[in-house]
């Protein structure tokens, strides 16, 4: 008896007997040129419009600025217990430490109803997309495992001017290595949300509810 | 001026139940210099059998449409969805037939094939054709011209270039009007509702016409709007166009607005 | 809890029931669409969501000036995929077990079910938390495991209502479409305390917080859950990462908070590369929610050491797509990437929903789809092809650019010879009728003759009405009882022609 591996493979085979050529990129050529960026004239800008349309809270801080700022926006979402990955800038860690919120690490990790009991999350990324207004995590030391940006209600990120591309094809060019480690993708695009009653989308189900992006400059 | 002769593809719907249609046609075509005929031999574009799935039975119409046609330079036809079934459905019918030299008679005679729109707009190069309609009017698409014969705005343009007319936009203009031939019978509720919704579309633009260059959903629109009592009237394009002060188009002359 | 009382003895249900019966037995589209038409509530719905979001689909994608490249680009890539299907799986395959997930394939549905609660058993839970996967409705995994004793929850919203509705789903991306708001209010205060969390007090229908009502409910279920099942948008060859494209969060949970995750993949999910993904990404948001971007992408390459799932099984499923892949015509439809787009824009659609299509996949891919996994045995198949006026508009607006008419018209070919073929032991007047017409339309005088003859009918009728009203004439009183038909012409144009022309010029060839 032949298992269902070597069965629908031999169907499939069957099925494409009218398929002659064996090279798949002569048999059909694919007219698009991958990973080129879009003619965007300010990138940034248009990163920081993009998200706000999504209804985040976007703000542009200078690098130096941004531990303070991290403080500021923590503040802003109402927040008083945070946790914070556990490969964080030290200058973002250390500034949050002072400020006399609640911090907890996640070394040794938190559990889920740990988790569920914090407020706020505070990370890096590691792509941002100009065009389509997203942020990508892969979960890096600096931004955490997934849940750590998914349980909890809050989450401020901070995206370096650097990181930020112009369209989809820069962006998963640059994430090809991540991937090639390994490393889980998380693309977040505004807070969470659903169109799901008479398509219309409303703000706010099971990922953070609340989303700050701070673009450092 | 010696205009092109050109190959009248009346349709069988028109030639049956609208040949005011194609006469508007050749008077129109006239007017613009060409030299009309209409070659006997022409049956059907077979569409109404090919979208059924009897694809052996549109294989005659494929047959007699290409001895009907076969030697002339342009076949003009007053129908986006006859004159695209012909550039659409007849290759893959001929292939279906297992002929090769119906398919490449095929093959060589589609690209001839206009609807009336395109020949005025790309061939005879104009969108003024000397016509007058004063008359407030609105115009629908029809799926076919639109996304198979792929007609573009060339009806607009030349409904712009009219004298006298007003008209008016169709709301959810590129919406289907629900006829899709066998579809009307195979699923008449859903047929009649959306005929509904475009006849109610036409009333809210108060035109006293609306236009189309098929009269094939033109029945269908029209055929609601005759049992409703509404108003408005269905005219095709051709009537349109064929009208001018001194021959003016009436609701009554269109075989269409007899619906009612 | 509910009972369900099947004349045997009578068992606890762990999830709220479904409607009865098997989609495969459901009435022909005929029927059920006169049966939909007569919801007027849901009609309502249908006009006011298909009409919100064509708008927003048209903005978004008006915004990139290539988007006919990207379309292109995504039709071939997938033919790609579909052209070579074995290579490209068998490289997933080797992809995937290098990542650490392990690999099962599944040739049908029951197979497909009998693996994931094989392995959901082995894990010793009796519950599981589901990502929105089209895949698992179509080889209802939900009750496969509600009859071993495994609670499945959904917990995208709308499938969420549609599962405590005691309903179906009614569309590819928002199930729900078929409710308003207040229906979805009222679901929640009736059925949300039976299963979990209850609803606040006093919850009325506003949607932002109906939609919170949901994420207290299942906040519980998600951090408790030992074992997930998704569906997966896209598998990638080249590295063995499976994409999760979704909206709420809920598919992070699932694919982040519990110990073991089991996906259920058509073959036909698989893309050659990562790169490829740069297209997807594109096209799939802005045809679905019509949105730049969804909210949540998950991109996941097997299990991550301390970081999300660490047991992960991925499911390989054919159900039919070999069939498919077998017609070089119809095979186009396996290109399609579930975004919803062509159900959005169809006008049948819009007036009858998804449950007139007795299936998972309605609207038009349904109409294509469905036959072609599921064979032309079952009157709704053999009806589905024909559920549609061949207007094209789903042709225009589908990301992959699959020719949706054109397989139609294939299809209802298919189901015209499968007819003709079984003739012998019922007479099918269609095809007679058929015939005869192909006949007349074979030479013009045949025509001719049959012309004359109305316009007989129209001499005489003519003189004493100007139109055939609502006639009890067989058959075409589906087209009488609500349009009315001009009498025909006295004459036909061909008659007329050799009268009005001066025989010099032509049409005597």
């Amino acid at each position: 008896m032949s298992t269902a591996r070597d069965e629908i493979l031999g169907r499939i085979r069957t099925a494409l007997r009218d398929v002659t050529e064996t090279d798949p990129a002569r048999d059909v050529p694919v007219a698009w040129q991958y990973g080129r960026a879009t003619d965007i004239a300010d990138v940034l800008g248009l990163f920081v419009e993009r998200v706000e349309d999504y209804r985040a809270v976007v703000e542009r801080v200078p690098v130096a600025d941004v531990p303070e700022a991290v403080v500021r926006h923590l503040r802003d979402t109402g927040a008083t217990t945070v946790v914070l990955p556990v490969g964080i800038e030290a200058a973002w860690r250390a500034a949050v430490e002072a400020s006399g919120l609640e911090v907890l690490s996640d070394e040794p990790a938190l559990s889920h109803d740990e988790l569920n009991r914090v407020d706020a999350v505070v990370t890096a990324a590691a792509v941002g997309i100009a065009e389509t207004g997203t942020f990508v995590l892969d979960h890096r030391p600096d931004q955490g495992r997934r849940a750590l940006t998914l349980v909890p209600d809050r989450h401020v990120c901070v995206v370096r001017a650097d990181q930020v591309v112009t369209d989809v094809p820069e962006a998963v060019g640059r994430l090809a290595a991540s991937v090639a480690e390994g490393l889980p993708l998380t693309w977040v695009s505004g807070p969470s949300a659903t169109s799901d009653i008479e398509l219309n989308r409303v703000e706010g189900v099971h990922g953070p509810r609340t989303l700050h992006v701070l673009v450092a400059v | 001026m010696a205009g092109p002769t050109v190959a009248l593809f009346a349709t069988c719907v028109n030639d049956t139940m609208f040949p005011g249609t194609p006469d508007a046609v050749r008077r129109l075509l006239e007017r613009l210099g060409c030299t009309v005929v209409f070659p006997r031999q022409q049956t059907c574009c077979g569409q109404m059998f090919t979208n059924t799935g009897y694809f052996d039975e549109a294989v005659p119409s494929v047959r007699t449409f290409v001895e009907a046609f076969d030697t002339f330079d342009y076949v003009v036809g007053p129908s986006g969805s006859c004159v695209g079934a012909v550039r659409h459905q007849h290759p893959m019918l001929a292939r279906h037939a297992g002929d090769a030299g119906l398919e490449r008679a095929v093959g060589e005679l589609t690209p001839r094939v206009y609807d009336l729109s395109e020949f005025i707009v790309d061939v005879l190069g104009t969108v003024d054709v000397g016509a007058w309609f004063p008359h407030p009017v609105t115009y629908h698409p029809t799926c076919h011209s639109l996304r198979v014969a792929k007609v573009g705005d060339r009806p607009l343009r030349l409904l712009r270039a009219v004298e006298g007319i007003e008209l008016r936009e169709l709301p959810d203009a590129e919406q289907c009007c629900g006829f899709g031939g066998t579809f009307s019978l195979k699923n008449p509720d859903v047929s009649i509702a959306m005929a509904t919704d475009k006849a109610d579309h036409v009333v809210s633009t108060g035109a006293e016409f609306v236009v189309a260059g098929d009269n094939a959903c033109l029945l269908n629109i029209g055929g609601v709007l005759g049992r409703r009592g509404d108003r408005a009237r269905t005219i095709h394009l051709a009537d349109v166009l064929v009208s001018t002060r001194e021959q003016p188009t009436t609701a009554s002359a269109t075989t269409a607005g007899r619906a009612r | 809890m509910t009972t369900t009382n099947l004349g045997m003895p009578t068992r606890v249900r762990l999830t709220p029931a479904p409607p009865e019966g098997a989609l495969i037995d459901s009435p022909p589209f005929p029927q059920a669409a006169i049966r939909e038409l007569g919801k007027d509530t849901q009609r309502a719905n249908l006009r006011h969501a298909t009409h919100t979001i064509r708008t927003k689909r048209q903005r978004v994608v008006a915004e990139l000036d290539h988007w006919q490249d990207l379309r292109s680009a995504g039709e071939a890539v997938k033919n790609r995929v579909a052209r070579h299907l074995d290579t490209w799986l068998v490289q997933l395959e080797e992809n995937l077990t290098r990542a650490g997930s392990t690999v099962h394939w599944a040739r049908d549905a029951e197979e497909a079910n009998r693996i994931i609660i094989d392995l959901i058993r082995a894990t010793g839970s009796d519950e599981v938390v589901k990502v929105k996967s089209m895949a698992t409705q179509e080889i209802d995994l939900n009750e496969a495991l509600e009859g071993a004793g495994i609670a499945a929850w959904e917990t995208d919203l709308a499938e969420l209502i549609v599962q405590l509705g005691h309903d179906r789903p009614s569309h590819i991306l928002v199930p729900a479409i078929h409710r308003n708001r207040t229906e979805v209010r009222d679901i929640f205060l009736e059925e949300m305390g039976r299963y979990g969390t209850p609803p606040p007090e006093g919850l009325d229908d506003d949607p932002g917080r109906l939609a919170n009502a949901a994420r207290t409910h299942l906040r519980d279920k998600f951090l408790r859950a030992r074992v997930a099942v998704s569906g997966a948008n896209f598998a990638v060859a080249e590295t063995g990462s499976l994409v999760v494209v979704e909206s709420e969060g809920n598919g992070r949970m699932c694919l982040t908070l519990p110990q073991t995750l089991i996906s259920v993949v058509g073959i036909e999910k698989v893309v050659p590369t990562f790169a490829d993904l740069e297209v997807f990404l594109q096209l799939l948001p802005r045809s679905s929610t019509a949105e730049r971007m969804n909210p949540y992408t998950t991109i996941w390459t097997g299990p991550t050491p301390g970081d999300g799932t660490q047991d992960v099984h991925v499911v390989l499923v054919d159900n039919g797509r070999t069939r498919a892949l077998a017609d070089p015509s119809g095979r186009a439809a396996l290109r399609c990437i579930r975004c919803s787009a062509c159900l959005n824009i169809c006008p049948v659609f819009e007036k009858v929903g998804g449950h007139a299509y007795g299936s998972v996949y309605p609207g038009p891919i349904g109409a294509i789809l469905n036959p072609q996994l599921r064979g032309v045995e079952s009157a709704v198949d053999r009806s589905l092809p024909f559920a549609s006026t061949l207007c094209g508009a789903c042709d225009d607006v589908c990301p992959v650019k699959i020719p949706i008419s054109d397989i139609l018209v294939q299809q209802r070919h298919r189901i015209v010879e499968a007819k003709k073929a079984e003739a012998g032991r019922k007479p099918h007047l269609e095809s007679v009728l058929m015939k005869g017409g192909g006949w007349l339309m074979g030479d013009a005088r045949r025509l001719a003759l049959m012309q004359r003859a109305a316009n007989v009918f129209g001499l005489v009728g003519g003189r004493a009405i100007g139109h055939i009203g609502n006639w009890p004439v067989p058959g075409l009183s589906r087209w009488l009882r609500a349009r009315n038909v001009p009498m025909p012409p006295t004459a036909s144009f061909r008659a007329q022609f050799d009268k009005t022309s001066d025989k010099t010029r032509g049409g005597q060839r």
